[in-house]
């Protein structure tokens, strides 16, 4: 499998495709690096977190988090859609199969292929914004804040593990790029982006009849899931990701929530995204398995 | 014979939604022999090779590679055969030499040994000039030799090819049939499917030939053509100065002779063994000119229509 995950690897990182979307990534950093820099005094940061701000300070140009929330779904997609049906199509899966290797290893191995190089790019994302934003703002960060932020990057790259699977699922189901590719496209479109998303903002609203299972129907979508995850890991004051009544914040202090407690507020948003990634990738796995190859 | 088998098959059967595609299959290849698989388009070949290599589950039945169970052992299996497939691809983007190493180190060879071993298959196939060339660069002919290579930078005890003269040149197949034809001495045996009857014809010991999945014949080339189109018996031409009725008497009486037909100046003789000494005898004592003698020779082309025109008369 290493050797698997190892071509996959050289290939992800000389093609044009990965080169596309790191210069995707490192504008979107620079973008939201200016963002910041003209936010992040006005910005009222009221938590002491001043770090946390160069991510998640935006004005009218959308901060770091935001594009993360845009790019990685796109990333994972364009990772993962031909994984396994151009194998097909350009003949190689049954030169491959036939070697002495185990058949889930060639799934398992463009899997994590995938996951190690969009795990790359988001490090070198926040990396540059910290980097240059330590320099820019003076302000080093704290323990709690390198830890928050590492946070923050293992529940992007989970995020980022759903839509490479869900790309995969389609790359086995399908044997057509362009259907392959369009599938988790239009998932994307409808459940995952944050820009115009119909489902949150219209099919949501008109099934819901209460507040619980309005909340619950948004959080069947992954972006609503991985957003709120990174707003309470982000955002130390950010207190509930249910609906506050006013006798609850009564009486409630303004000051941050400790790391533990904010761990608390988004498990089960991240558990529900490992479990969905889980899913995608176990049922592209299963019927990878089962495809018989063919004479044809 | 007394050969080792090393690759069998028993009752070997496939079906593909209700459709047998190979039906109770039962073949036999010796050790270091070259085997050819033949039939037309949509047999069981490739169907059969791919349960032979466990890529595909039989229905029933079962297939031994080297005494491991195809279905059961398949890493066991893939260890020791390589397979040129019919559709062969290779990463396009790589060159030559990559696509190699990818197959080698999915073989667990060592880095000395598996730029060793590519270095030898590249001289081998005639590639080496080619070799750090990417493969989206290369003509049909030499993905074909690169897909040869590919095969053998495993060091195979089997090779199957699908296959293997595609899309070559004269000069190419020439090179690949002598390349092939080689490897038995270098301890590997080799199955070959093909269309082309004159190269199965010249590098094959054995053949199977299949029709809708059943196995129609299967053994020793030699002895088929005998079997198929003389019952088993040689057939003798002569050519002579000219032909009397007195020459077909005393020819039908040599011992052997089954039937003598005069046609012009030949003779057309059958017997039960090579008679050729005794039949010139008989035609020089006559007081004949002997000008021709030949042992009527069968090509596999006759075998093969030979055996599809009973497969016809069987239909109709």
């Amino acid at each position: 499998m290493i050797t698997i995950i190892r071509k996959e690897l050289a290939d992800y990182f000389t093609s044009i495709r990965c080169f596309i979307l790191f210069i995707l990534v490192l504008l979107a950093s620079a973008v939201a690096l200016y963002a910041a820099q003209q936010g992040i005094r006005d910005a009222s940061i009221g938590s002491g977190f001043i770090f946390m701000g160069l991510f998640t300070t935006g004005g009218d140009i959308p901060s770091l988090v935001t594009f993360i929330g845009i790019f990685v779904p796109v990333i994972g997609i364009a990772l993962g859609f031909d994984a396994i049906n151009r194998e097909y199509s350009s003949g190689t899966m049954s030169r491959i199969l036939s070697q002495p290797i185990f058949r889930d290893s060639v799934i398992n191995g463009k899997f994590l292929a995938g996951m190690i190089t969009l795990a790359i790019m988001i490090f070198a994302a926040m990396l540059i914004v910290s980097g240059y934003g330590l320099r820019m703002i003076g302000v080093a960060p704290g323990a709690e804040e390198i830890i928050r932020l590492f946070l923050y990057f293992v529940s992007i790259v989970v995020f980022g593990a759903f839509w490479i699977g869900l790309a995969i699922l389609f790359s086995v189901l399908f044997r057509s790029l362009a259907i392959s590719l369009l599938c988790p496209l239009a998932i994307w479109i409808l459940l995952g982006n944050p820009v115009f998303n119909p489902y949150v903002s219209f099919i949501v609203p008109a099934i819901a009849d209460s507040i619980g299972t309005y909340l619950m129907l948004l959080r069947i979508s992954p972006y609503w899931l991985f957003a709120e995850a990174t707003t309470a890991l982000l955002d130390p004051l950010f207190r509930g990701l249910g609906i506050l009544t006013v006798s609850d914040t009564t009486g409630m202090l303004l000051r941050p929530l400790s790391l533990e407690q904010s761990l608390l507020l988004v498990w089960p948003q991240l558990t529900t995204l490992i479990g969905l990634a889980v899913i995608c990738f176990a049922v592209s796995y299963v019927v990878f398995m089962r495809q018989e190859i063919r004479a044809t | 014979m007394g050969k080792k088998i090393v690759l069998e098959t028993r009752d070997l059967t496939k079906k593909y939604d209700g459709t047998t595609v190979v039906d109770r299959l039962n073949l036999h290849v010796a050790e270091n022999e070259v085997f050819g698989l033949l039939g037309p388009n949509g047999a069981g070949k490739t169907t059969t090779i791919l349960m032979l290599l466990g890529l595909t589950e039989p229905a029933s039945g079962s297939a031994r590679v080297f005494g491991f169970d195809s279905t059961r052992e398949p890493l066991k299996v893939k260890r020791l055969t390589g397979y040129l497939p019919e559709r062969l691809g290779f990463y396009e983007n790589l060159t030559a030499r990559q696509n190699l190493r990818f197959i080698a180190w999915l073989n667990n060879m060592s880095d000395e040994e598996a730029e060793g071993q590519i270095e030898q298959v590249l001289e081998a196939v005639g590639l080496t000039e080619k070799a750090d060339i990417a493969v989206r660069k290369f003509s049909r002919g030499m993905k074909q030799r690169l897909g040869i290579a590919d095969v053998l930078v495993k060091k195979p005890r089997l090779a199957i090819l699908d296959e293997p003269t595609a899309g070559l040149d004269p000069e190419g197949i020439n090179q690949i049939l002598d390349l092939i034809a080689g490897l038995t001495k270098m301890d590997t045996t080799v199955v070959m499917c093909s269309h082309r009857l004159y190269e199965v014809q010249r590098i094959c010991h054995s053949i199977a030939i299949l029709a809708k999945g059943k196995l129609v014949v299967e053994g020793a080339l030699d002895d088929l053509g005998r079997e198929a189109l003389a019952g088993g018996r040689y057939r003798i031409e002569v050519e002579t100065a000219e032909v009397s009725p007195q020459l077909v008497e005393i020819i039908g009486k040599i011992k052997g002779v089954n039937n003598v037909e005069a046609e012009g100046n030949f003779l057309h003789i059958t017997t039960d063994s090579d008679l050729r000494a005794a039949i010139s005898k008989a035609v020089v004592n006559s007081g004949v000119a002997l000008i021709q003698m030949k042992v009527h020779e069968f090509s596999l082309d006759d075998i093969y229509k030979r055996y599809f025109q009973e497969e016809g008369e069987l239909k109709q």
